[in-house]
């Protein structure tokens, strides 16, 4: 337990010296992963430790965001309280998904998850005089602040993007060393064997699931007022997929696989599609006098190449091979 | 509806156009520029529909965007300094899009960010630049700039808004094709401002919409909803966009036969596309909105020529090297004249480097008119520095032989409408 606070402490102090040393590029982006991080941080108590693979967790993240965002727009709300609004959207709409879908197991979850998503989704596009549909909406520069602080500021931006950050880890890691992070653990496992020894997986299901649509929730909200932008498109399928990948990538079922995966990722994007790709095009432009630019834009394949080979030797995830090989005890 | 100082300040504009036009056909090619303090380029971050469901549109901006930059180059560049074009691709969605802008200020330092069309990629980004005090300078035809959502630091003089297209089509429709419409279009943003804009116009014309058909945006089928188009409507106004296009026109042609009623729709719904492509042949003798008409006629501007060869799009709107690749002809010159302005912009300010880009923005606010050129060969521009929108002629084309023929230029003053902002009044 002492080693894993350490650790724990470690990551969130080395988060707090990056600040003032990273570029401004660097800086940006990091606060922005640390935001999709804490969504990652609630996917994995689903899919990490209990073994629920949602396809849907879009709608979570989008319940936080136009939870915040919509409370903003049309009832001219503080950001604060519209925050802590979006969260408690995120919550209540966990507790209903969770009460029908979790009646469903393996595949049959995965798809009731997807189609809650998915009118979730459409529901969006459907009140377009509310959420300006498929478009979305911006929420001013001047009215993003929270007890004086602007939150456009890079540096309240970073910190507030990595206080959510630091409370979505610490709630994790308390969550799965605890008694009930074990039984998920166990469900994850053998449910029937669980269920055999007196405990209740539903009840525990619903926990996890309930803990990462807030989770999910807080990020929506939180990138709401710390980008200024709300829209559909992060209500969409692949921001359901996004998620399970950062998790994948980082370690299932570690407490620090999430923000892992999701830097990775995030950068493995970035270079690919920015620097790599359209330099190799370019390259065989110069070579063979043949443009290329179908090369240019092929960044989605590098990221498959990426995902193919992570599966094939590391299907654990990275932190998930370190535990395996080097820190058994790593959460 | 335009208030009379409006009127009076795009009458002013109107002839402003006429007066400099032939001066104008100077600006892109024999322009001469002082010796800068510096040869190092100005980098214009470029977003890019690489991937995504913008694709088809990005590879044509793409090369529309590099010819326009080469033709600058050629020219001595701007203040003396070269062009430099850094494109990222923003994968049409409005998170990596925001990403790109970030990149583009804090990676590659450069002096403006320029793009892109969809509008929620512009609605996601537009906040960044803002913060990052980017000027960004988009090319997509949606109503947010000038709807007062956005920013001083974001502004589209390059291209007409949507708002703007739609309400100056009601005219001719009512004139020409009949009063009493029915409306088909995706249930979603952009519908929704047709629904909202073309119903307005029309009734303010006498006419009236019979039907509002929303189409969700999962649908595949269409068969269920053409019953609902009632049997008195003259004009059945169309605005269905992406995949399902095809399936659209080949059952309402199925539906309707040779007894429908006349159909007008946006030719967003194929561009990129042959309209000669086998299932459209039920389009034939229908018309379309076009921002820039896509077949050269026999009245083809010199403007016109020398920007189609310039981008390398032959008379029938497709690739030079690939007949096959059909262009975002009716949007793509928008990149083209936004980089001219640009270029204009930054040279009335003046600009040595990101200390000057307030200066470019006011500069730019500063304009009102841009004459038809080889710089703007869609045609004339009022620019409204009031809210950052430039309003142009609209072209109405008509299906025959598989081929659009051009049968009506609107009035610029058909697509001006009242203010709805004032970004020169916000800070910066």
């Amino acid at each position: 337990m002492t080693r894993s606070i350490l650790l724990h402490g470690l990551v969130l102090a080395a988060l707090v010296a990056l600040e003032p040393v990273l570029s401004e590029y660097h800086h940006g982006n990091l606060a922005r992963i640390m935001v999709l991080a804490v969504y990652a941080v609630g996917y994995n108590m689903l899919f990490g430790y209990t073994g629920l693979l949602s396809l849907g967790h879009a709608m979570f993240f989008a319940a936080g965001m136009y939870g915040c965002a919509l409370l903003v727009r049309l009832a001219e709300w503080g950001v604060g309280p519209a925050f802590a609004a979006g969260v408690v959207c995120a919550l209540a709409a966990g507790v209903v998904v969770g009460f029908l879908a979790l009646r469903t197991i393996g595949v049959g979850f995965m798809i009731v998850t997807l189609m809650f998503a998915e009118a979730a989704h459409l529901g969006i596009l459907y009140y377009n005089d509310y959420t300006r549909g498929d478009e979305g909406f911006t929420i001013p520069q001047a009215i993003r602040t929270v007890a004086g602080l602007d939150l456009s500021d890079t540096t309240t931006r970073y910190f507030a993007a990595l206080a959510l950050f630091a409370a979505a880890l610490i709630a994790s890691a308390a969550v799965v060393q605890s008694r009930t992070g074990r039984v998920l653990v166990a469900i994850r496992e053998n449910e029937d064997r669980v269920r055999m020894l007196g405990f209740d997986p539903f009840r525990y299901k619903l926990f996890a699931l309930v803990f990462s649509a807030t989770m999910a929730g807080a990020a929506g909200a939180a990138y709401a007022v710390l980008f200024g932008y709300a829209g559909a498109s992060f209500a969409e399928v692949q921001y359901s997929i996004l998620p399970l990948l950062w998790v994948l990538l980082g370690g299932p079922g570690t407490t620090l696989g999430p923000l892992l995966g999701t830097v990775l990722m995030f950068y493995l994007i970035d270079y690919a599609s920015g620097t790599i790709m359209p330099g190799l095009a370019a390259l065989v432009e110069a070579q063979t006098g043949i443009a290329a630019p179908g090369l240019a834009s092929a960044w989605l394949l590098m990221v498959g190449l990426a995902l193919v080979l992570l599966v094939l030797f590391a299907p654990r995830g990275l932190l998930g091979v370190v535990r395996a090989r080097m820190v058994p005890w790593l959460p | 509806m335009t208030t009379d100082t409006d009127r009076r300040t795009l009458l002013k504009g109107a002839a402003a156009i006429g007066a400099v036009a032939a001066g104008a056909q100077l600006l892109p090619g024999t322009a001469r520029y002082a010796q800068a303090q510096s040869s190092a380029p100005i980098k214009v971050g470029f977003q890019v529909h690489r991937t995504g469901i913008g694709a088809a549109y990005g590879r044509w901006y793409d090369r529309t965007t590099k010819a326009a930059a080469s033709l600058i180059n050629e020219a001595g560049g701007i203040n003396g300094r070269p062009v430099e074009i850094v494109a990222e691709d923003d994968g049409t969605d409005p998170k990596r899009g925001a990403e790109v802008i970030e990149k583009f200020a804090n990676l590659h330092e450069c002096d403006v960010a320029f793009g892109t069309l969809f509008s929620h990629v512009v609605i996601g980004s537009a906040p960044r630049a803002g913060e990052l005090k980017l000027p960004y300078f988009v090319v997509s035809e949606g109503h947010h700039v000038a709807s007062g959502m956005l920013n001083r630091w974001t502004l589209q003089p390059g291209i007409t808004d949507v708002r703007s297209q739609i309400q100056s089509m009601a005219p001719w429709i009512s004139d020409n094709l009949g009063k009493k419409v029915t409306m088909v279009y995706p249930d979603f943003a952009f519908g929704h401002d047709h629904r909202k804009y073309f119903t307005e116009a029309i009734e303010r014309l006498g006419g009236e919409v019979l039907e509002h058909i929303a189409i969700p945006p999962s649908e595949t089928s269409f068969f269920k909803y053409l019953p609902k188009i009632p049997r008195e409507t003259e004009v059945l106004y169309h605005v269905m966009v992406g995949p399902g296009v095809l399936t659209f026109v080949k059952e309402m042609g199925e539906y309707f036969g040779d007894s429908g009623p006349e159909i007008f729709g946006f030719i967003d719904s194929l561009e990129a596309v042959d309209i000669a492509s086998p299932g459209l042949e039920f389009l034939e003798g229908s018309h379309f909105w076009e921002g820039y008409p896509r077949y050269a006629g026999e009245d083809q501007s010199e403007h016109d020529a020398f920007y189609r060869a310039a981008v390398g799009v032959d008379d029938n709107g497709a690739s030079l090297s690939d007949p096959k690749d059909v262009s975002t002809y009716a949007h793509m010159f928008g990149c083209w004249e936004t980089l001219h302005i640009l270029k204009a912009g930054m040279e009335a300010a003046d600009y040595r480097g990101p200390q000057d880009r307030q200066a470019l923005i006011e500069a730019v606010e500063a304009m009102d008119v841009f004459p038809e050129s080889r710089a703007h060969p869609q045609g004339s521009k009022l620019f409204n520095g009031r809210t950052h929108q430039a309003f142009g002629h609209q072209h109405i084309s008509r299906v025959e032989g598989g081929r659009l023929v051009p049968v009506h230029r609107t009035s610029i003053f058909d697509t001006v409408y009242e203010d709805q902002t004032d970004y020169t009044k916000t800070s910066f």
